[in-house]
């Protein structure tokens, strides 16, 4: 009996490994066709290997970050990435603190509209948010955080709130007594132990802003601005014939990092997002 | 405490609401005003009542994508949940490089839906030449099937996380027993684990549901919508309506839709809220 499971085991694994490999190849693939010759990308052959002659070395990289522009859209994706969740992070967690602690209709109005603007999909205001925008001047890396954390502020209201329940009320009320105001006993007693939860909100958020498409491309400029997934569909709307070769050293630099990311904070993500789908 | 809290309001409060009354609550009140206007910008609105709802409904584009995104969520939803569950099975079974596993499937949820269609544009079109079938921009069947091996590949691992948090909480004493009382591993599956994690899957289908619904971005890097719209999701086909036709009689459509649009989503979600709650009580 013992013996029969370790060889189905042994054949499960193998299985399983087949799999694996299978789902790391599209990101495999890119990366080879990214190092070959324009000319040698074709269609029918995304399959096969650069050989001697059809190999660029670096050709498509370089191209891709000196005429592309793609430092500027890794430095806009950046900046608009940590202004927003730093933003969502800290107003959220102390508007989701007032609405836990303070019992009264509006509060509680308020985070029914919060929890209400987390189902609503972003094609029912995509128009009207995009001239709200243009209207207030938000329209630009700088400030387009502001937007974020208007759209954003449902999901992590509602899971500080979530955590904030839970969390005992004794601890905040002998910090008030001993003469913190509400500010000092918010930073200095909940914050610290909300962390969890911030970084699980921070990473759903991130993943959020980061490999936002639509939003930025209402919003901005895009003849200035132009984040990394607005930079990856431009290359096939825009330019007369789709230069592959660049574009797939964009999507390599792309998914790179996030691969890297992930690799080192695996742990965290996997929880923070099985967290976050639980809760929603 | 109370009093002392809401003193300090306009610091807590006010930041996000702000953002908030900007980022959500103008654009959606004015939003859906404007489903029952002609329009082209906000301030060039003039009312015409119902009239944009009534042409939702002989606009064959609209009723295609209804179509599409219909049955493309209803495969996905069982091709996705199935492999999840069946991974969660096998990488609950002590296997070796169970964490290795686990990783590399849960990986592509991290990347972005136009870098992900743009990936599978790439392969798909190399599959469909090498066995001389006409490419995605002619070929609405591999459009499909395409779409729904992408977002496969993207959730799979992520509902399996689900899944397996689902089965590690079955307890250990309901598995004993039911070998004590001689189940074949097949009975254990059918009679004991699936419906202990009968909440997990709750949250599954409807997260996969909801997510259908909703694709925008890999719908858009993947095919566009090509051939000739049959490939189009609800959401594209809002988008196509608003942003690439000229003239004030799209715009009016286009945010009709768009209300009918969230109706739908609202009404998904609420009942899914409703089976997730229903469920939770049995426990």
């Amino acid at each position: 009996m013992a013996k029969r499971k370790k060889i189905s085991n042994i054949n499960w694994s193998i299985l399983l490994t087949i799999l694996a490999l299978l789902y790391v190849y599209p990101i495999i693939m890119i990366i080879f066709n990214s190092l070959k010759q324009e000319t040698a990308i074709t269609t029918n052959g995304a399959f096969t290997l650069p050989t001697s002659e059809t190999f660029a070395g670096l050709a498509n990289y370089v191209n891709a970050i000196e005429s592309k522009g793609f430092l500027q859209s890794l430095g806009y994706s950046l900046l608009i990435t940590v202004t927003s969740v730093a933003a969502i992070l800290i107003c959220c967690s102390m508007c989701a603190w007032f609405i836990t602690r303070v019992k009264s209709k509006i509060s509680q109005a308020l985070y029914f509209l919060f929890v209400f603007s987390m189902v609503v999909p972003f094609q029912m205001v995509m128009f009207t948010l995009s001239q709200t925008a243009d209207a207030l001047k938000l329209n630009t890396p700088y400030n387009i955080w502001v937007i974020y954390l208007g759209f954003g502020a449902g999901l992590a209201v509602f899971m500080f709130a979530g955590f904030m329940k839970s969390v005992p009320l004794e601890v905040e009320e002998a910090s008030m007594i001993d003469g913190c105001n509400p500010l000092q006993t918010f930073f200095r007693i909940v914050l610290p132990m909300l962390r969890p939860t911030l970084v699980s909100v921070g990473i759903l958020e991130a993943m959020w802003v980061w490999n936002d498409y639509l939003l930025p491309t209402l919003v901005l400029d895009i003849k200035k601005y132009k984040t990394i997934p607005m930079l990856i569909q431009y290359f096939r709307g825009s330019y007369g014939r789709v230069e592959m070769g660049p574009m797939m050293a964009c999507i390599t630099l792309t998914v790179i990092p996030i691969v890297i990311v992930y690799l080192l904070g695996q742990k965290h993500i996997i929880k923070g997002v099985a967290a976050g789908a639980v809760k929603g | 405490m109370e009093k002392a809290i809401k003193r300090y309001s306009p610091i807590f409060v006010l930041p996000t609401l702000l953002a908030f009354t900007i980022g959500f609550i103008i654009p959606f009140l004015e939003g859906l005003y404007l489903a029952f206007c002609q329009f082209t910008t906000v301030r060039d609105a003039a009312f015409i009542g119902v009239g944009n709802f009534k042409r939702i409904f002989s606009d064959t584009t609209f009723l295609q994508s209804f179509k599409f995104t219909v049955l493309f969520a209803l495969a996905s939803i069982i091709i996705i949940n199935v492999i999840a569950f069946g991974l969660a099975l096998l990488l609950t079974r002590n296997l070796k490089g169970t964490n290795i596993f686990r990783t590399v499937f849960f990986m592509p949820n991290l990347i972005g839906g136009i870098v992900l269609g743009y990936i599978w544009q790439i392969l798909i079109n190399c599959v469909l030449s090498l066995v001389g079938e006409p490419l995605l921009a002619l070929n609405s069947t591999a459009g499909y099937w395409g779409l729904i091996a992408l977002v496969s590949w993207q959730q799979i691992g992520y509902m399996m996380i689900i899944y397996i948090a689902g089965l590690q909480n079955v307890s250990e004493d309901l598995l004993e027993a039911a070998q004590i009382d001689g189940a074949s591993a097949w009975k254990t599956l059918w009679r004991v684990k699936l419906p202990m994690v009968m909440p997990s899957i709750t949250i599954c289908v409807f997260l996969t549901l909801t997510n259908s619904f909703k694709l925008f971005d890999q719908s858009l890097a993947l095919t566009g919508g090509d051939p000739n719209h049959l490939t189009e999701t609800l959401a594209l086909n809002i988008y196509y309506t608003f942003y690439s036709r000229a003239g004030a009689q799209w715009k009016g459509l286009g945010q009709a839709k768009a209300v009918l649009f969230c109706v739908l989503v609202i009404v998904i979600s609420l009942l899914q809220l409703k089976a997730t709650r229903s469920k939770e009580v049995q426990q």
